[in-house]
């Protein structure tokens, strides 16, 4: 079992953001996640990497208690997410926001001296996670100047430097062109042999042509868990969800 | 650092670098020991920016009491004195061990807010240490104590001699200046810069954002704690008012006339400032008007500083090759 929720509860004001959510996501493949706007799905990624703390419950990560872990800690053990809206360091260069990702990966950064640019392994390991999204013809282009579809995939990869060992990914395809969105559910696909995926997805085919299991996430709370054909033949879940 | 020689900014830099180092014997020619005075002001002050740019334009931290660090500095040398110990060694020990240990008590708890409240909590810091020295009436309180004489660092170096601390300082400049060059091009630097712009993805990433930033803003008030040794030597004088807000705002003003983030920014800021600080007033008694406006001005129109406006000319100077 790569991730275990137990009885997670999170309330903005009045909204009910997140209630008894208990999920588990076994090792491999691709779990999705599923619900209407509001539904509280990015919530519940944000209590995941540790954005934010949820008011009860406990969380399990390949056999850790991570319930009180720091967001920055959760990274180093292989939780590791992208935004739904895409969050990256526009300043940059394409290449130097993967980079960052991948010095993360090598211990601690309070080195003073040496310029980066001139670490040829750094640059080669982070073109490495470029070239698998597809954006290594962008590398020297700067984070804010590529198309929102490219911003996208820099995010991916961003994350997959990390070497997550469970990827949540929240909305990957949200924004993103017919084309664009094919691309990734290719990349996605390839991505599952190795590692560990919780899918936040609006894009229906996306979900059922990827995911092993699905939950549908509705008010805060999971109305059902299943392989793709049992929750596409749920009637609560067609009268909930699938029926609009 | 500097970039190309043929380029405007590397033009411009350059030559202030080379007047710099030829400075002190172009005014003992010239027996003009005010010019000196006023250099050997600007140079210190220069350091102290520095420090402010590192936190602020890399770290994305606005301060606005970094003034304590210079009088942290200044009383080091100072209370020792008033003691008659005139150990150079102690007294630079004194201003980085104090400088630093401030800046890591006030930084924990700076850090912990963001925006206008850590602009606002810099600066009741410091008004607190400022009170504090205003309240102690064995060290001069209000009037502060008088320095009889400079740090000793036994024979190896004479800050009494006018040229001799100016070199001091000098070198002291050119060194953090380099230090920023490498910091701000290697792993820790590309770790501030990210958390600048984005501390939420950088906590993703798996980076300890709240550690790399109160490193940060330690190294930038040991910084100018040293600035603050080398004023109390320079001005044989130190008083609470060295740490008033207001020169916290001047050295703010320096930065962003020089250009926040550029590595030699601090060098054409301090110096424009005090130059025209010193220019208006000679001229007239209403130049704080002037200067407000003029102020006022560069900062609304000059975009990026004076640095910004070099790199806009070496732009252009590329265009034209
Ligand atoms: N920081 C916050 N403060 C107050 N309310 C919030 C906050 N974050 C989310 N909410 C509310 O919690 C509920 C769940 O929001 P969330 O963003 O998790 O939904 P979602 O399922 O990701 O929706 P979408 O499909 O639109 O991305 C919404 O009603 C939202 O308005
Ligand atoms: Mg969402």
């Amino acid at each position: 079992m790569m991730l275990e929720v137990k009885g997670l509860h999170k309330q903005f004001g009045g909204i009910h953001a997140s209630r008894d959510i208990n999920l588990v996501v076994e090792k491999h493949g691709v779990h999705a996640i599923i619900g209407p706007n509001g539904a509280g799905k990015t919530t519940l990624i944000a209590q995941l990497s540790g954005a934010l703390k949820p008011d009860a419950g406990r969380l399990r990560f390949d056999n850790t208690d991570i319930t009180h872990m720091s967001r920055h800690r959760r990274a180093h053990a292989g939780l590791v997410r992208s935004f739904q809206i895409t969050s990256i360091i526009l300043p940059m260069s394409v290449l130097e926001n993967v980079m960052l990702a991948v010095q993360s990966t090598e211990g601690h950064s309070y080195r003073f001296w040496a310029p980066v640019s001139q670490d040829a392994e750094l640059k080669e390991k982070a073109m490495q996670s470029l070239s698998e999204v597809g954006l290594g013809n962008r590398a020297d282009q700067m984070a804010g100047e590529i198309s929102h579809g490219e911003q996208r995939q820099l995010e991916i990869a961003m994350a997959l430097a990390l070497k997550p060992k469970l990827l949540l990914l929240d909305e990957p395809m949200a924004g993103m062109s017919k084309e664009e969105s094919a691309n990734m559910i290719e990349l996605l696909k390839q991505l599952k042999g190795e590692t560990t995926i919780l899918l936040v997805e609006h894009d229906m085919d996306a979900v059922f042509s990827l995911a092993d299991t699905t939950s549908v996430l509705v008010n805060g709370h999971i109305i059902a868990t299943g392989s793709t054909d049992e929750i596409r033949n749920n009637a609560e879940v067609q009268k909930a969800y699938l029926g609009d | 650092m500097i970039g190309t020689l043929s380029k405007p900014s590397g033009l411009v830099y350059s030559t202030v670098i080379v007047l710099l180092l030829i400075a002190p014997v172009v005014i003992s020619l010239m027996e003009h020991s005010f010019y000196l005075d006023l250099l050997t002001r600007i140079l210190i002050l220069t350091i102290a920016v520095v420090s402010l740019n590192l936190i602020v334009g890399y770290g994305g931290m606005i301060s606005l009491g970094h003034a304590a660090y210079l009088g942290i500095g200044a009383y080091s040398v100072g209370i020792p004195s008033y003691y008659e110990v005139f150990n150079g060694y102690i007294h630079l020990g004194l201003a980085i061990g104090g400088s630093a240990l401030f800046a890591l008590v006030t930084g924990i708890i700076c850090l912990r807010t963001r925006g206008l409240y850590f602009i606002l909590i810099t600066l009741a810091f410091t008004q607190m240490l400022y009170y504090t020295f205003v309240s102690i009436e064995e060290y001069g309180a209000d009037d502060g104590l008088v320095i009889y004489q400079r740090s000793e660092f036994g024979g190896l170096l004479d800050i009494e001699n006018a040229n001799t601390l100016y070199y001091a300082v000098l070198v002291v400049l050119l060194l953090s200046l380099y230090l920023m060059h490498r910091l701000i091009h290697a792993r820790y630097g590309k770790v501030l810069f990210g958390s600048k712009h984005n501390d939420e993805r950088m906590q993703s990433l798996g980076y300890n954002t709240y550690q790399y930033k109160l490193s940060c803003y330690v190294i930038s008030g040991t910084l100018c704690g040293i600035a603050g040794f080398f004023l109390g030597n320079f001005t044989n004088y130190i008083s609470p008012e060295m740490m008033d807000w207001t020169h916290s705002g001047e050295l703010i003003f320096m930065m962003v006339i020089g250009g926040t983030g550029a590595v030699l920014g601090p060098v054409l800021g301090t110096a424009t400032f005090l130059f025209l600080e010193e220019f208006l007033s000679s001229i007239t008694v209403y130049w704080h008007l002037i200067f407000g406006l003029l102020l006022i001005a560069l900062v609304m129109f000059g975009k990026g500083g004076l640095h910004g406006l070099l790199s806009r000319m070496d732009r252009r100077w590329e265009k034209s090759q």
